[in-house]
């Protein structure tokens, strides 16, 4: 595999590393590579990194490091970046999930969609391993893929004012737990008991980029016994 | 951080007025969770808050946009105002800006509303005592993020504020800032804009209009980002597949009318940009009004980098 990376300036302070073009989940081996070697290259001198699906944002101090001395440094260590080995990166999440009609409405509009009953539908997103592309959003909200390209849907045209904590949602080929309560415009398929931003965790966020998810379906009592909130969602307006 | 030394509150809330937040220089390490940068949105003002009244780069300060807050003072403090002009009093009585002053016990500091400016700093010798949150005691509302509380709530009415002890004298900085170092907010903003990004995507025309003409600042501006309307930006690619967004973006949705991303901002985003403004050009904006006009101006990295490191320098060696 060859890379063609783009360095585009993001400021006084950053450089956007794109090394991809389109969204898949061999280029996080690649990313995570970066990552690491941005950390050593830069040391003290790094402030942020983001990555996400295709590109990695560097953040450095410019009180230490000009942009042009950043640009060198990223330079050098594309020029002998090497993947790192997929199957050590990325730890990996079980999500308890009920999916229900009363908490995941949009399981009956992705059904019709790909003309496949709501057990279908439940059985193809909970069998997948997905991994986080990116965080985003809000804090703690992991944008995971792909879906079963049956699954693949729109945008809500309307987004919610309030999705409750917790709530598993599709958009396009994606997925992703609300962490928080938010508004949000993807479809809801159910809720997961899963403490996604937790205070008492270093770093507060379950999920990082590069780890992989499975969503495991539970039973109301089961999501229930797990603390789970089992109040059903209001109606679109 | 330490522990107050006097952990009596020595400030409390008579009215909260929409928006004041404690804000110290923003939260960092931590953008790959989705958590966003925070801090101050007029960097320079904060900065000078903090050095008027001897605290270090870095100490937390309030931020008040609007006005309509007002405090009773529970001990004798200094304090300085910077930034915008919101009509100040202590006791009915005009506070100068831009210089440390005293704020007797009982006396009442009131904010009216926007003489000059959007965003007021108060800063207090010793400086705010508040728990960081994931490094920082930033206060980011939507985030739910540091602040008094920890939960990134705004100043409510019967707050009551904590403040170090040992900031009585004021430390070593000046007591008065020099003339030349006040900004007018009342000169139309010439912002720096670094050109980067997808800039080579926009077309020749567009790029032509974003800095031969008059922006206007849009009703629609916040902590978040802050939007202008003007002449329609075109760029060839409508969106991107979303990548990390950095202070001062300037980023044009399909609308064509662009969206400068301030300290809030969502940590990705999906959309083209021409850029990015400097660091001290993100603070000038942060002090225009809606319906105000401004200019962008492209700018090489090597001016801007040199103008943020002498700002920067002058704070570091003066506080220590």
């Amino acid at each position: 595999m060859s890379l063609k990376p783009v360095l585009e300036s993001a400021g006084l302070d950053g450089w956007i590393i794109r090394l991809f073009e389109v969204i898949d989940e061999h280029n996080l081996p690649w990313l995570s590579a970066l990552s690491h070697r941005c950390e050593q290259e830069f040391g003290d001198a790094l402030v942020d990194l983001v990555p996400s699906y295709t590109t990695l944002l560097v953040v450095f101090n410019p009180l230490e490091v000009s942009p042009q001395q950043a640009r060198a440094m990223i330079c050098r260590i594309l020029a002998d970046l090497e993947p790192e080995d997929s199957t050590h990166t990325g730890e990996i999440h079980e999500l308890p999930t009920w999916y229900d009609l009363s908490v995941g409405p949009e399981l009956q509009r992705v059904a019709a969609q790909a003309g496949m009953s709501v057990s279908d539908v439940i059985k193809a997103h909970s069998q997948q391993v997905y991994r986080v592309f990116a965080l985003g959003f809000a804090p703690g909200f992991a944008f995971m893929g792909l879906t079963d390209p049956r699954l693949e849907c729109a945008r809500l045209d309307t987004p919610r004012r309030l999705v409750p904590p917790g709530s598993v949602a599709m958009a396009g080929r994606q997925t992703a737990a609300y962490p928080t309560a938010t508004p949000g415009g993807w479809n809801l398929l159910g809720r997961t008991t899963a403490s996604l931003f937790d205070r008492n965790r270093e770093g507060f966020s379950l999920l990082r980029v590069g780890d992989q998810v499975r969503f495991v379906p539970v039973s109301r009592e089961e999501f229930e016994r797990e603390g789970g909130d089992a109040r059903p969602m209001e109606p679109l307006a | 951080m330490r522990h107050p030394a006097n952990p009596e509150p020595c400030i409390e809330v008579l009215r909260a007025g929409p928006l004041a937040l404690l804000q110290d220089s923003g939260r960092f390490g931590v953008r790959h969770l989705g958590v966003t940068q925070g801090g101050p949105a007029d960097l320079y003002s904060w900065a000078w808050a903090n050095h008027l009244t001897g605290n270090p780069w870095g100490a937390a300060s309030l931020e008040i946009t609007f006005g309509g807050l007002q405090l009773v003072a529970g001990r004798d403090l200094q304090i300085a105002i910077t930034g915008a002009d919101l009509g100040a009093t202590i006791d009915r009585k005009p506070v100068p800006l831009w210089q440390r002053v005293s704020w007797k016990e009982g006396e009442t500091l009131a904010f009216a509303s926007p003489v000059c400016g959007l965003r007021a700093y108060l800063a207090v010798c010793g400086g705010f005592v508040a728990e960081p949150v994931l490094g920082s005691v930033a206060a980011v509302t939507r985030e739910e993020l540091g602040g008094f509380c920890g939960m990134g709530a705004k100043l409510a009415t019967g707050d009551q504020l904590y403040v170090y002890n040992n900031g009585q004298h004021g430390g070593e900085g000046p007591e008065q800032a020099p003339r030349e170092a006040i900004p007018d907010f009342g000169q139309p903003a010439v912002l720096d804009l670094l050109p980067g990004a997808q800039v080579a995507h926009f077309t020749g025309r567009s790029l032509f209009d974003a800095f031969n003409s008059w922006w206007q600042v849009d009703d629609r501006a916040d902590r978040m980002g802050v939007r202008l309307t003007g002449p329609r930006l075109n760029c060839k690619i409508s969106t991107l597949v979303s990548e990390g967004i950095n202070l001062g973006g300037v980023q044009v949705p399909p609308d064509g009318q662009p969206i400068i991303l301030l300290n809030d901002r969502q940590t990705i985003g999906g959309y083209p940009r021409l850029g990015a403004l400097s660091p001290l050009s993100s603070a000038r904006l942060a002090q225009c009004l809606p319906k105000e006009k401004i200019r962008l101006v492209a700018k090489g990295s090597e001016a801007a980098l040199a103008e943020y490191r002498s700002f920067r320098a002058f704070f570091n060696t003066a506080s220590g």
